[in-house]
């Protein structure tokens, strides 16, 4: 195993994207299926580069998550922390599994990251009165291997480590 | 998350925070802003020509009522002076833009183009062509939030233009529905009823439309009646917003303080 080495600045980009696909503008009908991006994004880097990528960038990104969101400082954060901890406890077996395999697996954690997310947010007064919030696990499921396929490529065109 | 809700100080650590993300949200918008200056620019020339003669028409229906209206507003102040009560004040606009929608569905807020460093503040109304959008509920230097009318937390004082019954309107987390609270049996109020601000609460100045009633539910079942109404503002559609230059008594002292 090589020493890390640069190329963090790609991986913050590829952060970056994520959270300008999580603010932008969806039709009505597709607001409730918005996939979870950066989510997603921090579960393929937590995965692939578990040295590099843990608790703590988690955290950061969280923080600028609830900032971008305008949601309470520190909700994503929490949320966030909980999944890198999930699958950091995880990326072995994660990395085996074939891609249906690990879809399924990201629909618990995004279910997961939902859920909390939620429950958080109706204790600290915003609330809502439809399950649909889950619906975003699916959709994350369904664009994983896509998502995987593609970090993938920018992982092995910047040999990151 | 508790010191953010619960100490204030966390609100200007905040706005340096959402500092750092202003330049996303701007380039959140810019596909948005490029797809409308495409509209714009290859618009062909017989719906310019359409669109044309709608606005002249439009201003002259306008116009022909702001004629009145300084007949009316002259009139007014007589019979006020006449009262001898206060001067009621035409506070300032402004015009903003909006940059960004939250796109959690649970919360109905929009960013806007304009932060503190405008002189945004707190708690500042927002108006559209139709009627009163929302109120200011967080900034950052050069961007703030808007919290619309239909948002679950938004709560706002209105009174039915037609007799004057005092009311509060509720959103509901959903778009186009707001709720009456507490409105007793008797109440004289139908579907068509135009509901204006009531300027109680501080918050928002007189007088502007908020929504229309549009159901009005009276179940023997129920303590009160339930009343429905739909927002007068495009609240989903507007891309060009007012901000009003009004702040209430209370805010006034608050910031002396």
């Amino acid at each position: 195993m090589t020493e890390p080495q640069g190329g963090g600045f790609i991986i913050f980009a590829t952060f970056l994207v994520g959270l300008v696909l999580s603010q932008m503008p969806l039709p009505d009908m597709l607001a409730w299926a918005r996939p979870e991006w950066v989510v997603l994004i921090l579960i393929y880097w937590v995965m692939a580069l578990p040295h590099r990528v843990g608790l703590g960038s988690a955290f950061l990104l969280g923080v600028l998550l609830d900032v971008v969101r305008g949601s309470v400082l520190g909700l994503s954060a929490l949320s966030l922390t909980v999944i890198a901890f999930f699958v950091v406890i995880l990326y072995k077996r994660l990395r085996m599994f074939p891609l249906w395999q690990q879809s399924l697996m990201v629909l618990v954690l995004v279910g997961i990251n939902q859920l909390l997310f939620h429950w958080m947010q109706s204790i600290t007064g915003t609330t809502g009165d439809s399950l649909l919030f889950l619906l975003p696990s699916l959709v994350s499921a369904l664009v994983w291997p896509w998502l995987y396929l593609l970090l993938r490529a920018v992982r092995h065109t910047f040999y990151l480590q | 998350m508790a010191a953010d809700l619960h100490w204030p100080k966390m609100k200007e650590g905040r706005a340096w925070l959402s500092l750092l993300v202003t330049p996303l949200q701007w380039l959140v918008d810019i596909p948005t802003r490029v797809a409308d200056g495409v509209s714009d620019v290859v618009v062909d020339r017989a719906s310019l020509l359409r669109e044309n003669e709608a606005l002249k028409s439009e201003a002259l229906v306008l116009e022909r009522k702001v004629q009145q209206m300084a007949a009316l507003t002259a009139e007014n102040i007589r019979l006020r002076e006449l009262l001898a009560a206060g001067d009621r004040l035409d506070p300032e606009t402004r015009l903003v833009e909006l940059i960004g929608v939250n796109p959690d569905p649970f919360q109905h807020e929009v960013i806007l183009n304009q932060g503190s460093e405008d002189h945004v503040f707190d708690g500042q109304p927002v108006l559209d062509a139709g009627g009163v959008m929302g109120q200011v509920v967080s900034l950052a230097h050069y961007t703030s939030r808007v919290m619309l009318i239909t948002d679950a937390r938004s709560a706002i004082p209105v009174e039915v233009n037609r007799n004057g019954f005092r009311s509060v309107a509720l959103g509901k987390g959903v778009m186009d529905e707001l709720e009456l609270e507490h409105v007793p049996d008797t109440v004289d109020i139908r579907a068509g009823d135009l509901l204006v601000t009531s300027g109680l609460g501080g918050r928002f100045p007189r007088g502007y439309p908020v929504g229309r009633v549009h159901e009005v539910i009276r179940d023997p079942g129920r303590p009160f009646t339930l009343v429905k109404a739909v927002p007068t503002a495009r609240l989903d559609r507007s891309r060009h917003l007012l901000l009003v230059e009004y702040r209430s008594s209370a805010d006034v002292e608050a910031v002396d303080d």
